[in-house]
């Protein structure tokens, strides 16, 4: 069982966001990191770099396999998480916190409210 | 017990041989260091090497089902082929008219593939399987280049494909973009229809696809990607269930890849090289790699004469050991011959599938080709045991593991290919072992998670592996 937290939005490709103010926060689901194992590299994109809905803005590297990441919202990139180029596997102990991986600023909020909610994305993953 | 590296055993002074005096001999180099080499007897390399070698474990040792990857026997026969004086003594600038004889095999090693696949030529060059991919994606981007400008950039590949498809796209200036497959593993032509406009270069495609499942829709889908001006392209890595069966030519493909160091005997996964010969059909001829190898009715001679060309892909003509091996065993096997061998390899592998079936989750059910894969989804959630810890549970019965975690859209698979060169009591012997871990999985779930409990080492830091690759035993040392 893995944990789901109530308060965020999700992908059908295990994404999830956050909205703080005028940023969103992405990352990937416990459930993605069960199933990637042992991540040891996240590729992430450039700061400025503008991002589509359902479009790849990086990849993710685990001792298994290498999964592109897709973008819950369009926007603008206006952060990447700098503790993951040394320490990847914060993908896989904190996923929603420590390990978040990029901040997005001028996302459109009606993309927000059409993403997966909990239940849906609970749902999705067959839990 | 773990073997130390050759340094540990180093004792300053210790040597193997004395060489004979020699006067001093300044050749103006700069100033001598000392290497840093192990100091080390004749006896101790000796038993250091062969301890090492006996830690290996390949097809030589025993059953390895590696899936699409077909590790068949690779016979003796075609090592002591490929070492006659007659080519190990042949420089590879020797004039062409010195080597006939060897371009003559060549060009018929070319003319049996192409009767086998239906193409129209090949050429030996590419040294493997993604070095094939990478010529023929190369010959694919000249062909648009020439009919239609730059703007054809798109390589459709399915989410089931090897992982080289895609790097191997990347790595020709092409784009790859997955398509997502069908619940039963085929190509969804909606899906397909989807992403096929003007700027689609072609499909790349296994056929039988990674799931061991043969595409009956492939004769629709190239016609589709045809009509939309794209070009196919056959990654050959699974071409073991369809040697005299079905060719790739009549189902559409344009260009196609062999792997002859798994289809045709040769040694790899650690004993390569390979050779990953590329077929094209006659309207991609232009476009081969230089030189070709042509016969003018009295000589065999190197064509450079190709100005269409995408160029040389490897240094003087490719991996000749290797396409020597092959050539062996094209002709020992005759095309009957290799008829037998891809209905056996079927034949083998609906078999094992069959006899796992009672114990083992096969989400595919239906009759496979060459390979097939199972899912321990479910004991992952009823029993916390991965496809990792059956592989690993695999090796304490003595068996190299099958391909795990692939194609990636079955969650916790392994890929199981027996090959035609096992005999039923092996295979047999194979499935007790995997009803055996089955059985213990219910029964002892640790004992599983745990294993391999009867190796040389256990389970190894994978992660710490690729964060901090430690490759150099003088790393951090001072010069």
């Amino acid at each position: 069982m893995s944990n789901i937290p109530a308060e965020l939005k999700y992908t059908a490709e295990h994404e999830w966001v956050k909205i703080d103010g005028q940023t969103a926060v992405v990352g990937i689901t416990a459930h993605a990191q069960s199933e990637l194992g042992d991540i040891v590299f996240v590729e992430m994109p450039a700061v400025g770099k503008t991002v589509t809905q359902n479009g790849d803005f990086g990849v993710v590297e685990s001792v298994k396999t290498v999964s592109n990441l897709y973008s819950p919202l369009s926007g603008t990139v206006s952060a990447i998480n700098p503790l993951l180029e040394k320490s990847p596997e914060l993908v896989n102990k904190d996923p929603y916190g420590e390990g978040w991986i990029i901040k997005l600023k001028d996302f459109n909020p009606a993309e927000f409210s059409a993403l997966l909610d909990a239940a849906q994305y609970k749902e999705k993953i067959g839990e | 017990m773990a073997e130390k590296l050759i340094f540990a055993y180093s004792q300053k002074g210790r040597q193997a041989h004395t060489l004979p005096e020699a006067p001093p001999v300044n050749f103006g180099l700069p100033e001598r260091k000392i290497l840093r080499l192990p100091e080390v007897s004749e006896s101790d390399v000796v038993r250091h090497y062969t301890r090492l070698s006996r830690q290996n474990y390949g097809v030589d040792n025993g059953f390895y089902p590696l899936g699409s990857c077909t590790m068949k026997y690779n016979p003796k026969i075609n090592e002591q082929i490929a070492a006659f004086e007659e080519f190990t003594g042949l420089n590879p600038s020797a004039p062409e008219r010195a080597a006939a004889g060897l371009l003559k095999i060549l060009y018929e090693t070319e003319q049996m593939l192409c009767r086998i696949f239906g193409y129209a030529r090949f050429t030996l060059q590419p040294a493997a399987g993604a070095h094939g991919e990478f010529t023929g994606l190369l010959i694919i981007r000249a062909y648009h280049l020439e009919h239609d400008g730059g703007k054809r950039r798109k390589i459709l590949i399915p989410d089931a494909a090897h992982g080289t498809n895609p790097a191997s796209c990347t790595l020709a200036g092409l784009q790859a973009v997955t398509i997502k497959s069908r619940p039963d593993g085929g190509v969804d032509i909606d899906e397909l229809r989807r992403h096929l406009d003007d700027t689609v270069a072609g499909l790349m495609l296994t056929n039988p696809n990674t799931l061991g499942l043969f595409e009956k829709n492939i004769l629709a889908i190239a016609e589709l990607v045809h009509n939309a001006g794209g070009l196919l392209y056959y990654d050959g890595a699974n071409a073991n269930a369809t040697m005299g069966l079905a060719r790739p030519a009549d189902m559409g493909f344009d260009v196609c890849h062999l792997n002859l160091h798994k289809t045709f005997a040769t040694p790899h996964g650690g004993g390569g090289p390979g050779s990953g010969p590329v077929g094209v059909t006659e309207k991609l001829m232009p476009y081969l790699p230089r030189p070709t190898i042509d016969f003018n009715g009295q000589e065999y001679f190197l064509n450079h004469d190709r100005p269409k060309s995408i160029g040389k892909v490897h240094s003087f003509y490719g991996n000749i050991g290797v396409i020597l091996k092959a050539y062996a065993y094209l002709r020992l096997q005759g095309s009957a011959g290799l008829k037998r061998a891809s209905e056996l390899a079927v034949l083998n592998a609906n078999y094992v599938k069959a006899r796992l079936q009672k114990a083992y989750a096969i989400p595919y059910p239906q009759i496979c080709q060459h390979e097939f894969v199972i899912s321990v989804k479910e004991w992952k959630k009823q029993y916390g045991v991965s496809a990792a810890d059956i592989a690993k549970r695999l090796m304490d019965y003595g068996y190299h593991p099958p391909t795990i975690y692939f194609p990636l859209n079955v969650p916790e698979c392994l890929m199981i290919e027996p090959t035609e060169t096992e005999s039923k009591e092996t295979l047999d012997a194979f499935c007790e072992a995997m009803l055996k871990i089955a059985a213990e999985v219910q029964s002892n779930p640790e004992l599983v998670k745990s294993a391999p409990h009867s190796t040389i080492v256990g389970r190894l830091d994978e992660a710490r592996a690729v964060k901090e690759p430690d490759l150099n035993y003088f790393a951090g040392a001072e010069n």
